[in-house]
């Protein structure tokens, strides 16, 4: 057993613990980065899991793995490689092998690295680490599995139900290396089963005895010593993206006055955001599960006819499946939130893989001329401001809002300070009734707010208001069915300039780091705790370089030209085989220099690559 | 307070008309189907305002703009499901869908049958006319089998569906009859259709006087409507004909149309129908009756059971969950919820 393994870089770690997707992984994993943003460390994780709910045990394809980087600040993704790599099996070595740092340290269940293991993960020697060519690592091997067994001898268990507290016997060596307090530990275990007092009480054992030999056979002693950040004053809880986005709709719901309904569908990466919304009966929050994806867009429309926030949460398959709806909100002008958590794609594509794919399709995914609001969420903790900010647009402003989070921020969490609400702006509604007045003899249906062209929101069982809005077009006033040649060209107009107009309502594009640099670096949605380290790293080196990071796609802000025409060159990174640089150019036919950074794996950035491919680019190279 | 208990104003037919010149083809049947709402919306003493006439695509889904009432003319098939999210959201709206044959049992089956099983309190008025007649005559799911239409000149080969087989199937609680023509018994089952508790689906057999014409004349047309059709009352005998001398009675496990005082039947061996039966059965028989087995077809209310509605039991859910837990604003929440710390 080695003891004497040196850590140099103490300021932040990226741990991976990784299994058979029966193993608890995601469990361990969960609660590891939980206990350290309690700890006080910043935290950003990435589950990657697959589709498969059990796969074969052993195998190649049913790895399931849960990274977490901690650190005393600057967190801002889940990091490249691994530090620690927590393999459950052989499986789960070969699969993470060339994602391991130098010297990276690889505690595994010397139990389940037997011979008919290592024939299920398709090694052909009875030695994975030089197979793998892994003579750089520090191997920790733990017999795991049965010590786990005679930790919980006695507790009443069978004995299937005494190995699956395996994962909590790894983690609680992993609490150990990183000197992370079980008080804390315990009491997550306690809150996550409740129910279940046996549960608690062999999870706590095993865990408690991880953390015990871990301490006993003095493993690495306290190298791995991450303190705690030094954060603004305030209460925080950790947050994944989902749960955030849920939280952003209840928080606009709330400010508005309106009541939230939400009509959805169960589909991987989203359904997150439909179990959150139904538990939130205590809010009258309205969630219907329902029977395909269009029934919930289209119940949705129907709530927001009714004068609800409505919103309905899906993933890239679903929302081509509510390609039409969402154009039937175009024409009637109905507020309405759609929530497109986008995964690897086409078609069902890789269902627990996260890309920036359905841009396009948000955009120009509809018959007819169709313009609408499309929003993107940069983080985790940024969905529930995204949320927020589309569901103000939608009610303001009477139209559809595509929000496009993705598997690799809705699955991932960190740290989130618990906002204030009153800090947050107020959402005001055009209702009809505020207008006018109750003195409907002025309105007519599509009567517009003169500056927004916004029109007004008359809602089923105000008295006075009554009128009929549907899918056919109409006249641009009265709302009657026309087909008349010049009204419809001017409804087409007007329709999109009510969306360009939105642009004087949205903040400012940013810029950060050199303004006077010759190059930008541009990037939209969950890639931006990737692309903000490469470029803090690359200044760290000396050399000059800007961000900017667009929340706000379609309108675009208003000082966008300007922003991107002053830099020399601009790179704009996307996981996708370049939707936004291409939407950028077709946007502003002026710049000529914008360069395309892709990849389309279903895997998050590496940092390390952005910095070598950018600091490329900006060499000429 | 249910619409429907609104007292304090009595409505006028007209009132409920609005102000678009009505474009459905001369004679056709649609005109009837939607006086008889507006009558049927006057019984019933529902505000305009607080009344939702949601449709699809179709001759029937034009309905909506000829209400003067709130109105939304959708998408194809889609009625039910927004109309199931206009009642879910406000409980209090008086919810109508306007749907078709094609409309909701082809392109929108789907979201007929689950509303049916949810039981939202919706009232569904199928347009039957066994016919496409927007894309100017194609065949439609309810065509029977060799029909000759456009889109299948040499007859077609399959078996069409009977709507109220799919309410039924779909555990609805509620299936009523009409014929456009027969405007009586056409507002009766609409004012029934609003008082039920529950999805309930009228469905009214129309008459395309273009592309289908005659099509329901077999039942429609005075010569023989009385002897060819049977108009249900809940708790009344199931008499029909001309001088109410037949009726329907049980042989072995199937409906038998006799005539009192032949064959040794009498009127005691007549059934009476219920309505409120929870197992639907019989109802089901009734509901399948055809002229071309010796019977009558079906009119009225078919079956109208009680069961909880969704909209109802949803905000149940709703009220009792904010009477156990104390009130928070959303701020007041994330606080008070698990894995919350301090930095100070």
């Amino acid at each position: 057993m080695p003891t004497n393994l040196v850590v140099t870089d103490i300021k932040q770690v990226t741990i991976r613990f990784s299994g058979d997707s029966g193993d608890g992984m995601q469990l361990s994993g969960t609660l590891f980065s939980t206990l350290s943003a309690i700890f006080g460390n910043e935290i950003a994780t990435f589950p990657d899991f697959p589709a498969e709910i059990r796969a074969p045990q052993g195998s190649l394809h049913g790895v399931s793995g849960f990274q977490v980087r901690i650190g005393a600040k600057d967190v801002y993704n889940s990091g490249d490689k691994t530090d620690v790599l927590v393999a459950m099996n052989p499986a789960a070595l070969k699969v993470n092998a060339m994602h391991l740092k130098k010297g990276s340290i690889v505690l595994y269940d010397t139990d389940s690295f037997q011979k008919k293991d290592l024939d299920k993960a398709q090694f052909t020697t009875q030695d994975p680490f030089t197979e793998l060519n892994l003579n750089h690592v520090q191997p920790i091997g733990v017999s795991i599995t049965s010590m786990t067994k005679s930790s919980l001898e006695g507790s009443g268990l069978e004995n299937k139900e005494m190995l699956r507290s395996k994962n909590m016997f790894a983690l609680g060596i992993v609490c150990w290396l990183f000197n992370r307090p079980l008080e804390i530990a315990d009491k997550l275990l306690e809150q996550k089963f409740s129910k279940k007092p046996k549960l608690v009480e062999a999870n706590i054992k095993a865990l408690t005895d991880g953390y015990n030999y871990g301490n006993n056979i003095h493993l690495t002693a306290s190298t791995y010593r991450i303190d705690p950040m030094e954060s603004s004053k305030g209460f925080y809880t950790d947050v994944n993206g989902n749960t955030a986005t849920a939280y952003g709709l209840i928080a606009a719901a709330e400010k508005a006055g309106v009541q939230l309904f939400l009509g959805s569908y169960p589909i991987t990466p989203a359904t997150d955001i439909l179990q959150e919304l139904v538990k939130r009966k205590d809010f009258g929050v309205k969630a219907l599960q329902m029977e395909d994806e269009i029934a919930g867009i289209t119940s949705s429309l129907g709530a927001s006819f009714a004068g609800c926030l409505a919103a309905t949460s899906t993933s890239g398959p679903g929302l081509a499946l509510k390609s039409e709806a969402l154009g039937l909100a175009v024409m009637t002008e109905l507020p309405l939130v759609v929530i497109d958590v986008q995964r690897s794609g086409p078609s069902t594509g890789m269902p627990t893989k996260s890309e920036q794919t359905d841009l396009n399709q948000a955009l120009y995914g509809r018959n007819g001329e169709s313009p609408l609001v499309v929003i993107a969420a940069a983080s985790p903790t940024d969905c529930f401001e995204s949320a927020f900010e589309a569901s103000k647009i939608a009610l303001e402003h009477m139209t559809p809002v595509i929000l496009l989070t993705d598997g690799y921020i809705a699955n991932g969490s960190s740290a989130w300070k618990i906002p204030v609400m009153s800090d947050y702006p107020d959402i005001k509604p055009p209702y009809v009734q505020n207008h006018f007045n109750g003195d409907a003899g002025e309105w007519k249906p599509f009567l517009r707010d003169e500056k927004t062209l916004v029109r007004y929101w008359g809602i089923p069982g105000t008295a006075g208001y009554m009128h009929r809005i549907g899918g056919l077009e109409k006249d641009q006033l009265t709302g009657v069915i026309s087909s008349n040649p010049e009204n419809h060209q001017q409804m087409v107009n007007i329709r999109k300039q009510k969306i360009q107009n939105i642009a004087r309502f949205i903040p400012e594009q940013e810029v950060m780091g050199d303004k006077d640099a010759d190059t930008l670096i541009v990037g939209w949605g969950g890639t931006y705790g990737h692309l903000l380290e490469a470029s803090l790293r690359i200044r760290a080196k000396g050399k000059k370089i800007a961000f900017t990071h667009f929340r706000y796609i379609s309108p675009l802000p208003k000082n966008s030209y300007n922003l991107l025409k002053n830099f020399k060159r601009i790179i704009v990174a996307e996981q996708n085989n370049g939707q936004f640089a291409d939407y950028l150019s077709s946007e502003f036919p002026d710049l000529k220099n914008i360069h395309k950074f892709n990849r389309v794996e279903g895997q998050p950035f590496k940092v390390s690559e952005l910095i070598e491919e950018f600091t490329g680019i900006m060499e000429g190279k | 307070m249910e619409a429907s208990e609104i007292k304090y104003q009595k409505h006028l037919a007209k009132d409920y008309k609005s102000e678009n010149p009505v474009r459905w083809c001369p004679g056709c049947g649609d005109y009837a189907i939607l006086t008889c709402l507006h009558k049927a919306l006057a019984e019933l003493n529902i505000e305009p305002h607080d009344t939702a006439v949601i449709s699809g695509i179709g001759c029937s889904s034009r309905l909506p703009y000829y209400m003067n009432t709130y109105g939304f003319h959708s998408i194809h098939g889609r009625a039910a499901a927004i109309a199931t999210g206009v009642k879910v959201a406000n409980p209090r709206l008086s919810v109508w869908v306007a749907t078709g044959d094609g409309d909701s049992l082809a392109i929108g089956g789907n979201h007929f049958i689950h509303t049916i099983r949810r039981n939202v309190d919706i009232n569904i008025l199928l347009f039957n006319n066994k016919i496409y007649g927007l894309t100017k005559g194609q065949y439609s799911p309810t065509s029977s089998r060799g029909f000759v239409s456009k889109s299948s000149p040499y007859g077609t080969v399959e078996e069409p569906f009977r709507p109220a087989e799919l309410c039924f199937g779909a555990r609805g609680t509620f299936f009523a009859r009409a014929i456009d023509v027969d405007m009586k018994n056409q507002v009766e089952v609409m004012v029934e259709a609003a008082r039920h508790r529950g999805t309930s689906v009228v469905e009214v057999l129309q008459n395309c006087v273009i592309f289908n014409d005659g099509i329901h004349n077999k039942i429609s047309d005075r010569t023989w409507k009385a002897d060819n059709t049977l108009t249900l009352k809940h708790g009344e005998k199931m008499l029909y004909g001309k001088e109410s001398d037949k009726g329907i009675v049980l042989d072995g496990w199937n409906l038998k149309g006799v005539t009192i005082g032949e064959d040794g039947y009498t009127l005691d061996d007549v059934l009476v129908h219920d309505a409120t039966i929870k197992d639907n059965t019989l109802q089901l028989k009734l509901a399948l009756m055809e002229t071309s087995e010796g019977l009558p077809v079906a009119l009225g209310v078919i079956r109208n059971v009680d069961e909880p509605s969704y909209e109802k039991d949803y905000e149940k859910q709703i009220e009792e969950e904010q009477k156990r837990t104390p009130r928070k604003s959303f701020t007041e929440f994330l606080l008070s919820s698990s894995n919350v710390w301090e930095v100070k």
